[in-house]
């Protein structure tokens, strides 16, 4: 669900836990908290088709129950579509990069072609945001695998029907982190493109990267034997 | 496991979110305006014959835990064919951008614009929140003065506390109803009904006709007003034969049968209040003086223990809140408080769930209280209200309780683990002198004196929080006078100096005040008259929003708009704040019953003066205050001599039912 911050989801979630009545552990401790670790999530104001989290547990359950179960507790908008018992490794490290879209607005893709060829022609394009320790300027284009320009389509529902340019990227998890927000204000950087709608960004897929530099499912070292929700 | 998140709820057809959607990445926190709570309930337009918005006049994370719009909301969708959605005020960055964009005042549930709808209720338990009723209104696209509206547009109610004067806002308003909400929505409800069927003969006139003839719905325009040549008002009248001459409050008897919510809200959004809310009580009978909600909500009227178990044991499975609170004026005072407490840590015990009592009353707050509350290893705030720091100040209010009550109960909390517990007090109150403020100094200093000598620790705190008292209508204190600003002012520098003036003490009271300002203006709204919508209006006009936030709200905004608006009445902000009232001046509530007398109000004025004390009808004889048989109403309390059985613990996980393994 867009606008929904990650505050928001991981309260909505560990709500969610009680109410299905999952057996989470809780963290030892004056003010004990449910063992959920969260793998990059996605930040406010962007849709996602694929955000991933580990919670420990007290008790085996059956992933299939745990999944229908969540999905069951968790608000429409907010779907569990799978869940296996993980078999060591940890989540985080096999987020390694995610796949991203970007719906632009009013944007003529032909201008958006010419902005996206000057940043993959840069070797280096700086930006600069707020982190929690204050601004920080750092490289957006190292970790942009590939980024390219789809065939536009209709305008997203609603939206008034004129042009809509869509950009699809694979961006490798960095620290600090790249976000689509950063390679638009690349794109602002080195071609002054300057969309006068906000964009609509979705995060489509995360995982390990394969050889020919596609997103693998980050799960599939679990799956042997799982049952799949 | 993936928790994947884009599944657009579907759209309904008369819905503005294709024209939303798009401004809000351009707002703070857009959340608040997506709907979408669990607990939420969006049903289909036409299908319904009677269409409520329900509004709270404040920002969503304020208004969303709102009981009183909670139960209406789901009193009102339970019926098969109506319909009710709710709507919060916007912010500023919002409201800008609606209006560039022609955005309508919307509800979250299925973004319908309120202009739409047949009735929309606004909820006020606070003055404040007037001009977030204009933003809304016009934002609607409604006129701003009743007297403007066609039959295109909703009736407007307004409901809560503040309806109980509902005379500032009479231009804009279409009705008011006093007290309880959960039965007069459903008489509402069933007016427009009727009145639909037939085909709406005689258009909005003859609907709000017959909502002013039950009684118990009070339409400002079927009123006349006139004034005396020195500002008073001479007396208010029915402009229309067989509207009544008073419009009676309402009272929802035997809370069990109306355990509402059973189903509360749980936003994605950080509100307010996290927690399931259960009313243990309504109404109160220890008849401070200076409260206009135990005064207007008599008589006491107990929910049973087991229909509070219940509803927490249904609340929280519906929910998954870890939190419980116990509401009510003064929820210690319940007959049967201590099982409840006990009965519920026990079915709780071994999970996180805790439990809070919002507002206790010192006297009533005990060992055996404290330990129930803080069983799970959870200590919530703990809150103490005073309210005057000398005896003396404290008879003339009519809060009984003595300073060694006081110590010892704050003791008593920090012997059981509380490091930290906050004093409420009120400055300005009728007959206050600076020694009376002065004196709560001396009380801070020694709560912490003793509770450092009971647990031998430094580390226990208390806070002083203080704020200007506002006269309330149908109070004994509504013919008193405020104190100006500046007394106020004064008063808590001088205070705050003598909470300082010992250094070691000091550092452990931390102090909070509300200053005199803010008080002023809500004294204005509290007991104004029909004159004082001008002001509103004004203040409105000149971009007045949110005035329950310091960070919004001007002083000086308020005071400019009354010296333009008022002189042209003869009257001006003092008049209606600082002068004190006459026994036979005709107060512009008078014609509205919240059932008390108004003798017996002035009787209890009077003893206030000469400091006399007035017991509580629950365990005294009834002292006449005229609720009960000009209501029809009686004390309904416990105990029941029933206790909370253990739960049986749940195993394993709740899956939805037909769901496929
Ligand atoms: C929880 C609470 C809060 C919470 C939550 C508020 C919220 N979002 O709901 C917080 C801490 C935020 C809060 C803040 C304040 N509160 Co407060 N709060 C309470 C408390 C303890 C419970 C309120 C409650 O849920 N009541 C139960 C519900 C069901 O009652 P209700 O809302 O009145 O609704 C019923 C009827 O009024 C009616 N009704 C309501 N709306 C409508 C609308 C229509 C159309 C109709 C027909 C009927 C109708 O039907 C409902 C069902 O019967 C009360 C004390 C109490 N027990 O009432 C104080 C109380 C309401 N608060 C009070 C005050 C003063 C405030 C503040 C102004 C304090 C301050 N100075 O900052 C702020 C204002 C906040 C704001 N901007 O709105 C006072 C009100 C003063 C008065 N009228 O005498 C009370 C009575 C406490 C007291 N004893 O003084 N409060
Ligand atoms: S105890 Fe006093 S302040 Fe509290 S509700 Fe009752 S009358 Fe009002």
């Amino acid at each position: 669900m867009r606008f929904t911050s990650h505050r928001d989801f991981a309260r909505a979630f560990e709500r969610a836990l009680r109410r299905a009545g999952v057996p989470v552990a809780f963290s030892q401790g004056f003010t004990p908290h449910p063992k959920i670790s969260y793998a990059s999530a996605a930040p406010t104001g962007v849709a996602s088709e694929a955000e991933y989290l580990e919670i420990g547990l007290r008790a085996e359950v059956d992933p299939g129950e745990l999944r229908a179960a969540l999905d069951a507790a968790l608000s429409p908008g907010l779907d569990v579509l799978d869940a296996v018992v993980a078999t060591g490794g940890s989540l985080a490290d096999r987020i390694e990069a995610s796949r991203w879209r970007i719906e632009l607005p009013e944007v003529d893709p032909a201008v958006l072609e010419r902005a996206v060829s000057a940043f993959l022609a840069a070797d280096e394009v700086r930006v600069e945001r707020m982190t929690k320790q204050g601004r920080r300027a750092f490289d957006a284009r190292a970790a942009v695998m590939s980024i390219d320009v789809l065939p536009a389509v209709d305008p997203p529902s609603g939206a008034p029907a004129v042009s809509c340019a869509i950009l699809e990227m694979v961006v490798r998890q960095v620290t600090p982190s790249v976000r689509p927000d950063d390679v638009l204000s690349g794109l602002r950087a080195v071609a002054d493109l300057e969309p006068p709608v906000p964009p609509r960004v979705i995060r489509l897929a995360q995982g390990t990267v394969t050889a020919q530099g596609a997103i693998a499912d980050p799960l599939e070292a679990d799956r042997d034997g799982a049952t799949i929700g | 496991m993936s928790a994947p998140s884009t599944t657009p709820r579907p759209t309904a057809a008369n819905s503005v979110w294709p024209r939303l959607e798009p401004l809000l990445p351009q707002v703070t926190k857009p959340i608040q305006y997506v709907g979408g709570e669990l607990g939420a309930v969006v049903k289909d337009w036409d299908a319904a014959t009677v269409r409520w918005a329900l509004m709270y006049p404040d920002a969503y994370e304020v208004g969303l835990p709102n009981q009183g719009v909670q139960i209406l909301y789901e009193v009102l969708n339970e019926l098969p064919d109506v319909l009710a959605e709710r709507t919060y005020a916007v912010w500023p960055d919002l409201e800008t951008l609606m209006r560039a964009h022609g955005v309508p005042q919307f509800t979250v549930d299925a973004h319908r614009s309120v202009r739409d709808f047949d009735v929309f209720g606004v909820s006020f338990s606070t003055e404040l929140g007037y001009t977030n009723l204009l933003t809304a209104i016009d934002l609607a696209g409604i006129p701003l003065l009743a007297a403007d509206r066609t039959d295109a547009d909703p009736v407007i109610v307004a409901g809560g506390h503040a309806a109980f004067n509902p005379e500032p806002i009479a231009d804009f308003v279409d009705a008011a109803v006093l007290g309880d909400g959960e039965e007069a929505v459903l008489e509402i409800t069933q007016i427009v009904r009727e009145w639909k069927a037939e085909g709406s003969p005689g258009g909005r006139d003859e609907l709000l006709l017959r909502l002013a003839r039950t009684e118990s719905v009070y339409v400002p325009r079927f009123y006349d007003v006139d004034y005396l040549p020195d500002g008073r008002i001479q007396r208010v009248v029915p402009n229309r034969p067989d509207v009544p001459f008073r419009v009676h409050k309402r009272t929802t008897m035997d809370l069990d049968a109306w355990p509402y919510p059973k189903k509360p809200l749980v936003p994605l959004a950080e509100t307010v209040h996290e927690r399931y809310a259960v009313e243990i009580f309504r109404g109160c009978t220890r008849g401070c003086r200076f409260c206009q909600a135990g005064m207007i909500t008599r008589p006491v009227r107990e929910r049973s223990i087991t229909t509070v178990g219940q509803m927490v044991k249904e609340g929280l499975e519906f929910s998954g809140f870890h939190e419980v609170g116990l509401l009510s004026l003064s929820s210690a005072d319940h007959s049967e408080i201590g099982d409840m407490c006990s009965g519920l840590a026990e079915q709780y015990a071994g999970t996180n769930v805790s439990l809070s009592l919002p507002s206790t009353r010192v006297d009533a707050f005990n060992i055996d209280l404290a330990q129930e509350l803080s069983r799970n290893g959870r200590r919530t705030g703990l809150t103490f209200a005073p309210e005057g720091g000398s005896e003396r100040i404290r008879k003339v209010i009519n809060k009984m309780v003595s300073k060694e009550d006081l110590i010892r109960t704050v003791v008593t909390a920090y012997t059981n683990g509380w490091r930290q517990v906050k004093l409420y007090f009120m400055c300005g109150l009728p007959t206050e002198t600076d020694e009376d403020v002065l004196e709560i100094a001396d009380m801070a200093h020694e709560v912490i004196r003793a509770g450092r000598a009971a647990t031998g620790s430094k580390d226990i705190r208390c806070t002083v929080s203080i704020g200007g008292f506002v006269p309330k209508p149908h109070t004994p204190f509504q013919w008193a006078s405020m104190s100006s600003p500046e007394v106020i002012d004064n008063r808590l520098k001088l205070l705050k100096q003598a909470i300082n003036s010992d250094r070691s003490l000091g550092r452990a009271i931390g102090f909070r005040y509300h200053d005199g300002e803010p008080s002023l203006i809500e004294g204005l709204l509290s007991r104004g008259d029909r004159r004082v919508g001008a002001v509103i209006r004004k203040v409105w006009e000149n971009g007045g929003r949110f005035d329950g936030w310091s960070e919004h709200f001007s002083y000086q905004r308020w005071v400019d708009a009354a010296a333009e608006v008022l002189p042209s009445f003869g009257v001006d902000l003092d008049w209606y704040t600082t002068r004190e009232r006459t026994e036979l001046e005709v107060l512009p509530w008078d014609h509205l019953d919240s059932g008390l007398d108004k003798d017996w109000l002035w009787q209890d004025w009077q003893d206030s003066l000469s400091e006399y004390e007035q017991d509580d009808c629950r365990w005294t004889p009834c002292f006449d205050c005229g609720v009960c048989p000009s209501m029809d109403t009686e004390i309904q309390i416990g105990p029941t001599g029933r206790k909370l059985l253990p739960l049986t613990p749940v195993n394993g996980m709740k899956l939805p039912t037909g769901a496929q393994q």
